[in-house]
C-alpha cells in the first residue's frame, strides 16, 4: 500500500514535469501574448521593453528555470489575463466545472444503470433496442451539436405549424411537437448560494439547478450511452455465468436475481471505469462550456489559449494532469480495497 | 473597491427611499457582448472593449454624434484662441463616483496620464501640454496646427485625481498604469459617468449601477441597473437573445441576422461600419508586385461586390478605398473595379502571363470571415495564373507573422482611432521607417514619398475643406498606383428585444451610450 503510494506520487511529479517541459516548448507556437495586451498602434519600441520587462525575451530554459523555481514553491505564475496568481483562477473557476461534472454524471447514474439493465434481461424487446439505437446516435453526435439542438428545443423553443390546425389532429400534432423553450441558454445564472471560499454552488436554488439543466444534459449526452453499452454488456455476460443458472435453478425470484445477484457483479467493472471517465468528462467539459458560456475551467482554458496566457495555460494543464493522477490512483484503490485479490504494485503485495 | 461598495449601499439607499429619480431609472437591462472589459483602468489599454467601458462609467470632454459631427459632454463649450490652442469651458457642479467634484485640476491629471500610457501616448503626441486657466477653464495646446484637436479631446475622459493619487496598502502609486498584472486602477473606478460598477468577476459578469448623482439629468435613459455578460460564441449570445436570456447583444453575427430578422419579439440595427480590410502585396518579397501594372491587375481580379455579397452575406460594405463614408478622406469618385479579362490583358502587358506563385496569410478568428475571404481572393487570383499558397492563422499566433512580414500577401483590417483618414495612411501606406513608426502595418512596403508628404501636410492644416481635399487626392493616387487591395468595410449590428429601444444610441464607433438607452 505504501510502496503502491510512494510509487504514484513519484509518478505524478514526473507526469508534472513532462507536462511543464511541453507546455514551454510549445509556447512560442501558442502566439505572442503582448497582441492582446495592447493596442494596435503602440510601437515596436514599446513592445519590445514590455517583454523585457516580462521576461519574455529571456532564453527558454531562463524561463523555464525561473518557473520551475517558482513552481516547487507553489508559485505557478501569475496569469496575464486575470492579473492573479494562475491557481487562484483555476480554483475559482473549478466549482463550475466541478458541478456540471456532477450534474452529468447524476443524470448518467440515473438512465443508464436501468436502462443497461432491462436492455440487458430483455434484448429482444422493442423497447431495448430502440435504447440500443438511439445510444448509437448519441455517441455519434458531437456534444456541440447536442448543445445547438437542445437550445433551440428548450431554451428559444420550436413552434411547429406543418400540419392543418383546422383539424383537430393536425392541431394536435403540432402542438406535441412544439416545444415552450424558456430554459437558460447560457451561464450560471443569479442564485448561486456560496458555500466556502469560491466556491457558489447553483445546486441549491431553482435557478441554479435549471441554468445546470441543458449543459448537464449535453455533456451527459456523450457518457449515457457509453455507460448505456457497458452495463448491458456486463449484465449479458453475467446473466451467463453459472451462479446465476443455478441460482435460476433454485428457483429464486428473477428479479432477486437480477438486481441483487447479478447487478451487484456488473457493477464493480463499471465503477473502475466510470471513475476514469469522469475525469476524461473534465475534458469534454471544454465544448460544453464554450456552447453554453459556462464560466468553468474548460472556457477559462480555451480563452487562454486564444490570449497567448500562457502562464495559465501550463498551470491549466498541470492541474489538469494531477487531477488524472490522482482520480487513477484512487480507482485503483478502491478496486484493490473491494477485490483485495488484485497486486497493487506488480511486486509482492 | 470599497468606495464602490460604500457608493453600491448609498445607492441602494437612495433607492429605499421614495424619490423621484430612482422611479425613473428602474429597469434593468442584461447584456452580452462578445467579450467584457479586460481592466477597469481606462489607459492601460486602447480597443473597442475599453472605449465602450469608458462610456459607460466616465464621460468624455466631447464626444461623437451619429453623423460624426461632436456634443459636448463634460466640456461644455470650446473656442479656438490661435492656431495651436484650443479653450474649453468645464460643466460645473459634476461629482465623480466617489463624491469629489470634477475641475481642471482633474482633466490635468487624466491629460498626463494618457501621455503616460503606451497605448495612447501616440494619439496625444501632437499636444504639448493642457494649461490650467481656472477650476473650469483649461488650454490644450499643441505644438503645431493640428486639425484633430477635437477628434482626439473625445479620448479625454476625466479621471478623479484624488481617487487616483496615493498609494496603496502595498506601497504602490494608486496612478501606476500596469499592463500585466495588478494595479489600483485596473481594480477601482471613480469617474463622473452614468454608471457605477457594483460587482465585477472578469470572464463571467460585470454589473452596473445608475449612478445616483449622475450630472446629465436631462438624459432619456431610464436603465437603473445593467448586467453584462460576455459571450464569445455567436451561437450561444443569439441564442440567449432569441431565448430571452438577455436584452441586447453585440455583436450579432452575419450568419444570424436572418434569423433575428424574423422574429418578432426582436429588433435588429445594423450600419456600415469604418473597419477596412484589405490585403497588401509586398514589394520586397515578390519583384512583381513593384510594377504596378501587376497590382492594378490584382485590382482587377478581385470582386469586391461578390465577397460583399456571397461571402458577408451583405454583410459589408464594398470597398475601393480605405476612408469609409463621413471620413475627410472618402472619394466618392472612387469605386471597385472587377474586371478579369482587363486583369488578365494588363497581366499581359506587364510581361507575367504566366502568373507567378505568391504566399498568402490572413488570420481566421479576429474579422468576420477573414479565413473564407482569403480563400475567395486566391480563387481569384487563379484566373490570372497567380498561384496562392495560403495560410490562416488564429490572430494570436498570426500577428508575430504579420510583424515578421512573412507572407506575399497579407490581410489586415483596421479602424482609425481617431476617426480620420489620415490614421490609415500613417500606419498601413506610409514609407515603413522603423525610428518614427511611420508604416509600422505597411506590408506592402508601398513607399510614396509625395503621398507621405501630401498627408503631412494634410495634418497641419485646419481649414478642413482643404484638409478633406488633400485627403481626397491622397485617396485617388493611392488608388491609382493600387498600393493595396481594398476589400469592404465591415458592417456593423446590433440586436435587442422589441422594448429595448437602441437605435438612438448606436453610432459607428461602436461604442454605445448606455446612458441614454431607453426600456419601455
Amino acid at each position: 500500500m505504501l510502496a503502491f503510494l510512494v510509487q504514484r506520487i513519484s509518478q505524478a511529479v514526473l507526469v508534472m514535469f513532462v507536462i511543464s517541459v511541453i507546455a514551454f516548448a510549445i509556447q512560442d507556437g501558442l502566439g505572442d501574448p503582448l497582441q492582446q495586451m495592447v493596442g494596435m498602434s503602440v510601437s515596436q519600441e514599446e513592445r519590445e521593453a514590455l517583454r523585457d520587462e516580462m521576461g519574455l525575451n529571456d532564453p527558454l530554459v531562463v524561463q523555464y528555470l525561473r518557473f520551475a523555481g517558482n513552481a516547487l514553491q507553489g508559485d505557478l505564475g501569475t496569469s496575464y489575463f486575470y492579473g492573479k496568481p494562475t491557481l487562484d483562477v483555476i480554483l475559482e473557476h473549478l466549482p463550475a466545472t466541478l458541478e456540471l461534472v456532477i450534474g452529468a454524471s447524476l443524470i448518467i447514474l440515473v438512465f443508464s444503470v436501468p436502462i443497461g439493465v432491462y436492455a440487458a434481461i430483455r434484448p429482444q424487446a422493442w423497447l431495448s433496442k430502440f435504447f440500443m439505437g438511439v445510444s448509437t446516435v448519441g455517441i455519434s453526435i458531437p456534444v456541440f451539436l447536442t448543445a445547438i439542438v437542445l437550445i433551440q428545443l428548450f431554451s428559444i423553443g420550436v413552434t411547429v405549424d406543418w400540419f392543418p390546425e383546422d383539424a383537430g389532429w393536425g392541431q394536435w400534432l403540432n402542438a406535441a411537437l412544439s416545444t415552450q423553450g424558456g430554459l437558460p441558454s447560457y451561464g450560471r445564472g443569479d442564485d448561486l448560494t456560496p458555500l466556502f471560499g469560491t466556491w457558489n454552488s447553483g445546486f441549491f436554488s431553482q435557478g441554479g439547478i435549471l441554468h445546470l439543466v441543458l449543459p448537464s444534459v449535453s455533456l451527459a449526452s456523450i457518457m449515457l450511452p457509453l455507460f448505456i453499452r457497458l452495463i448491458r454488456a456486463e449484465m449479458m455476460e453475467v446473466l451467463q455465468s453459472d451462479y446465476i443458472r443455478y441460482a435460476r435453478a433454485k428457483g429464486l425470484s428473477s428479479p432477486r436475481i437480477n438486481f441483487l445477484h447479478a447487478l451487484k457483479n456488473t457493477m464493480l467493472p463499471v465503477i473502475t471505469v466510470g471513475g476514469v471517465q469522469i475525469g476524461i468528462m473534465v475534458a469534454y467539459t471544454i465544448l460544453t462550456e464554450t456552447v453554453f458560456q459556462w464560466p468553468g475551467v474548460g472556457l477559462m482554458f480555451l480563452e487562454a489559449i486564444t490570449r497567448s496566457d500562457i502562464p495559465l495555460i501550463v498551470a491549466y494543464l498541470m492541474v489538469v494532469g494531477l487531477i488524472f493522477v490522482i482520480t487513477n490512483t484512487v480507482v485503483d484503490l478502491v478496486y484493490g480495497l473491494v477485490n483485495p485479490t488484485v497486486k497493487l504494485t506488480g511486486k509482492k503485495a | 473597491m470599497k468606495k464602490l461598495l460604500t457608493a453600491f449601499v448609498g445607492s441602494m439607499a437612495l433607492a429605499a427611499a421614495p424619490v423621484a429619480m430612482s422611479a425613473e431609472a428602474n429597469k434593468e437591462l442584461k447584456m452580452a457582448y462578445d467579450a467584457d472589459p479586460v481592466t477597469l483602468d481606462i489607459h492601460e489599454q486602447l480597443s473597442g472593449g475599453m472605449l465602450q467601458l469608458s462610456h459607460m462609467t466616465f464621460d468624455p470632454l466631447l464626444r461623437w454624434t451619429k453623423d460624426l459631427g461632436f456634443e459636448p459632454r463634460l466640456a461644455e463649450s470650446w473656442e479656438r484662441v490661435d492656431e495651436n490652442t484650443m479653450r474649453f469651458k468645464l460643466r460645473e457642479g459634476v461629482t465623480f463616483h466617489s463624491g469629489n467634484e470634477l475641475t481642471t485640476k482633474d482633466v490635468k491629471f487624466t491629460f498626463d496620464r494618457l501621455k503616460q500610457s503606451q497605448d495612447y501616448k501616440a494619439i496625444f503626441k501632437p499636444f504639448s501640454e493642457l494649461k490650467v486657466i481656472d477650476d473650469y477653464t483649461f488650454e490644450l495646446v499643441t505644438s503645431e496646427p493640428y486639425p484633430l484637436l477635437l477628434n482626439t479631446a473625445t479620448y479625454i475622459f476625466p479621471m478623479d485625481s484624488e481617487f487616483y493619487t496615493g498609494e496603496t496598502e502595498n506601497g504602490q502609486s494608486k496612478s501606476a498604469i500596469v499592463k500585466h498584472g495588478n494595479s489600483f486602477a485596473s481594480e477601482n473606478l471613480s469617474g463622473t459617468g452614468p454608471y457605477v460598477i457594483t460587482g465585477r468577476q472578469q470572464g463571467v459578469r460585470v454589473e452596473f449601477e445608475r449612478f445616483d448623482d449622475y450630472w446629465d439629468t436631462e438624459s432619456p435613459g431610464n436603465v437603473g441597473k445593467i448586467v453584462l455578460t460576455p459571450i464569445k460564441e455567436n451561437n450561444t449570445r443569439v441564442s440567449a437573445l432569441l431565448s430571452g436570456g438577455v436584452d441586447f447583444i453585440a455583436p450579432v453575427p452575419p450568419t444570424d441576422l436572418e434569423r433575428i430578422r424574423r422574429d418578432k419579439n426582436a429588433d435588429l440595427v445594423t450600419m456600415s461600419g469604418t473597419r477596412i480590410i484589405l490585403f497588401h502585396m509586398n514589394q520586397d518579397r515578390v519583384e512583381a508586385f513593384k510594377n504596378p501594372k501587376v497590382r492594378e491587375a490584382i485590382a482587377y481580379a478581385i470582386n469586391q461586390e461578390g465577397i460583399a455579397a456571397k461571402i458577408m452575406k451583405g454583410f459589408a460594405t464594398p470597398a475601393a478605398q480605405m476612408s469609409p463614408a463621413g471620413y475627410q478622406g472618402h472619394n466618392d469618385a472612387l469605386a471597385p473595379r472587377f474586371d478579369v479579362a482587363k486583369a488578365q490583358e494588363l497581366m499581359k502587358e506587364a510581361g507575367y502571363e504566366d502568373g507567378f506563385t505568391i504566399t498568402m496569410m490572413a488570420p481566421n478568428n479576429r474579422y468576420v470571415n477573414d479565413d473564407k475571404i482569403a480563400q475567395a481572393v486566391a480563387a481569384m487570383l487563379a484566373r490570372i495564373n497567380i498561384k496562392v499558397d495560403l495560410k490562416t492563422l488564429p490572430k494570436a499566433q498570426y500577428w508575430p507573422e504579420y510583424d515578421a512580414r512573412a507572407a506575399d500577401m497579407m490581410m489586415i483590417g483596421w479602424h482609425a482611432d481617431t476617426e480620420d483618414s489620415a490614421n490609415f495612411f500613417e500606419f498601413l501606406t506610409f514609407c515603413p521607417d522603423a525610428d518614427s513608426g511611420a508604416g509600422q502595418y505597411n506590408a506592402g512596403n508601398y513607399c510614396n514619398p509625395e503621398i507621405d508628404a501630401l498627408v503631412n501636410k494634410a495634418n497641419v492644416e485646419t481649414d478642413l475643406d482643404k484638409r478633406a481635399e488633400m485627403l481626397k487626392e491622397v485617396e485617388q493616387r493611392l488608388y491609382d498606383d493600387a498600393a493595396f487591395v481594398p476589400l469592404h468595410w465591415q458592417d456593423l449590428a446590433w440586436a435587442s428585444k422589441k422594448n429595448v429601444k437602441i437605435e438612438p444610441i448606436l453610432n459607428v464607433m461602436n461604442f454605445p451610450y448606455l446612458g441614454d438607452l431607453v426600456v419601455e
